[in-house]
């Protein structure tokens, strides 16, 4: 897992990070279950998504973490066989109903993948893909929204006088942060990071961190990490998942230092997972 | 050096020999295929054989109908190909995963992918000789493209279940239709794999002769009425390279020159394109 390295301990990461005080919920769950078929694969999740502040999801591999992050933007519902039950509601209205169409949805609840997945096309047209999908802006806007999205993923210094060549020349790391500043060009209020940082090495982990840290002032997040040290940094709400239940939740330096259940702290000491 | 060492070395030197010699065979076989072609056709290729129709022996005629024949019934059917095979293949990856109408449309496709291009011609036959009573250069094209359908279809749908499904996911995270991810990022991401495909289709279906016999018979005279029959390449090669008279058989080797040139020159050309555009 690749980890920043001067951090040596979660006791010295924990604590820098904000306060949930004051933040109502962006999102709230209801009763909200999974199924994969016939398969249950969450069960009865009831948790509150706190605005403009970062969630970490954690939890060993299976637990429904990723599963639980697609139902936001209703990415299961390209897959025939899903479907999840109860409610999800973001400004009193159910995400998961059919009254919501799926792609108003992703306009406003934006997903950055786990693989940098660059468009075939340029740096440019990248970012506009998304914008062009919601919004006729003339040419000189799009410019702006383009060097806007791209100043907001800390790319633009690195690409501004290349924007035309092609995105799959980036570097693994430029391609993520390329797949962040095209996902917050459409103006999105959530954004959905699924273990974005997986496929990077140390450096660009550390600045999607950064970045991640700076995107929290105007976005709502939820992350879904395997590493305990990135929960411990960038957020301030951690959700703890095992087999499809939330174990326990709550503010990330609680869930650290002073964990209710056995099991929760067993897992952020690395005993177990 | 242990024993069990010097056993793997000698095996894959045999190995490396035998995988090289086959090498050199095929390289060989084909060397020797293209010289024998450049090598008696090449003086049959002059302005007269481009320019004038083909004539009796002794006439010094030309192929100029059977080229222009063969450049209509080729881009007759490849223009009702590429529709059909691309929106097909399209239809195998996109969206008739798992459905039944699917594992029949790919069963189908790939008998006649292997079907014998004879059996196609009698089929065309059928369907539009026997019916129009004539023979046509339309018929002709039809049997052409009813042979490049099924390639076109395979290298399509193989090409587009070679875009990861993330990037299908991006783009429908982004709050895109499907139809807009399949026409705007998966086609584009399997461009030159797809352009390939409707390739080799295009350099099968040049060379096929059988297809051809039952539907646009061949023609002496000049024509490019679609609804009368129609000369081609292969049809000229085909009937002058077993006639007894020598000038007629330099043509037919001309001829078949032509051809391998022209989808070589195609290839040439597609190639430089799909590298510009990567």
């Amino acid at each position: 897992m690749a980890d920043a390295p001067h951090v040596s301990s979660l006791a010295d990461v924990v604590g820098r990070h904000g306060t949930l005080d004051g933040a109502k919920p962006a999102i709230v769950t209801r009763n909200l279950e999974f199924f994969y078929g016939d398969n249950r694969a969450l069960k009865n999740i009831n948790l509150e998504f706190p605005e403009k502040r970062v969630t970490a999801l954690i939890g060993p591999s299976g637990c429904g973490k990723s599963t639980l992050l697609r139902i936001f933007n209703r990415m299961y519902s390209l897959y025939p066989g899903q479907r999840a039950t109860g409610e999800v509601l973001m400004d009193g209205e159910n995400l998961i109903s059919d009254k919501v169409d799926p792609t108003d949805l992703r306009a406003r609840v934006g997903m950055v993948f786990q693989k940098p997945t660059p468009f075939p096309m340029s740096i440019y047209e990248n970012i506009a893909y998304g914008v062009k999908l919601h919004q006729r802006i003339s040419k000189a806007e799009m410019d702006e929204r383009v060097e806007w999205s791209l100043q907001k993923a800390a790319l633009w210094g690195e690409v501004k006088d290349r924007l035309d060549s092609s995105a799959l020349g980036l570097s693994g790391g430029q391609q993520q942060r390329l797949c962040i500043a095209r996902t917050i060009a459409v103006k999105p209020e959530v954004l959905l990071f699924d273990e974005p940082t997986s496929a990077l090495d140390p450096i660009s982990t550390a600045k999607i961190e950064e970045l991640v840290a700076e995107l929290r002032e105007e976005f709502t997040i939820l992350i879904v990490t395997h590493s305990m040290q990135q929960a411990a940094r960038c957020s301030d709400q951690t959700v703890f998942m095992y087999l499809g239940d939330v174990i326990e939740s709550g503010p990330t330096a609680q869930i650290f230092t002073n964990p209710k259940v056995k099991q929760t702290q067993e897992y952020v000491t690395g005993r177990f997972g | 050096m242990s024993v069990s060492l010097k056993r793997r070395k000698t095996i894959n030197s045999i190995v490396g020999i035998v995988c090289t010699g086959a090498a050199l065979l095929a390289l060989f076989l084909l060397a020797s295929i293209l010289y024998t072609l450049v090598a008696r056709g090449l003086p049959a290729l002059n302005l007269n054989t481009l320019t004038t129709t083909m004539a009796p022996t002794g006439e010094n005629g030309g192929l100029a109908n059977a080229i222009v024949g063969s450049l209509i019934q080729v881009g007759i059917g490849m223009l009702i190909a590429i529709p059909i095979g691309i929106m097909a293949g399209t239809y195998l990856a996109e969206y008739g995963k798992g459905s039944k109408l699917a594992e029949a449309t790919r069963f189908v496709s790939d008998v006649l992918l292997s079907a014998p291009s004879i059996l196609v011609g009698l089929f065309v036959y059928t369907m539009m000789v026997a019916t129009t009573k004539t023979y046509s250069g339309m018929a002709g094209a039809v049997a052409l493209a009813v042979i490049a359908i099924p390639i076109i279809i395979r290298t399509t749908e193989d090409m587009l279940n070679l875009v990861p499904t993330p990037m299908r996911e991006a783009s429908a995270a982004l709050g895109a239709p499907s139809y807009k991810t399949v026409t705007k990022i998966t086609w584009r991401a399997a461009a030159a794999g797809i352009l390939t495909g409707m390739l080799l289709a295009l350099a099968r279906i040049a060379g096929e002769t059988a297809p051809l016999l039952f539907t646009s018979l061949g023609n002496l005279n000049w024509s490019t009425s679609l609804w009368k029959p129609m000369a081609s390449l292969p049809i000229a090669i085909y009937q002058y390279a077993a006639s007894p008279y020598e000038d007629l058989v330099q043509l037919a080797w001309a001829g078949a020159l032509l051809i391998t040139v022209g989808v070589l020159a195609i290839n040439i050309i597609a190639q430089a394109v799909i590298g510009r555009g990567k």
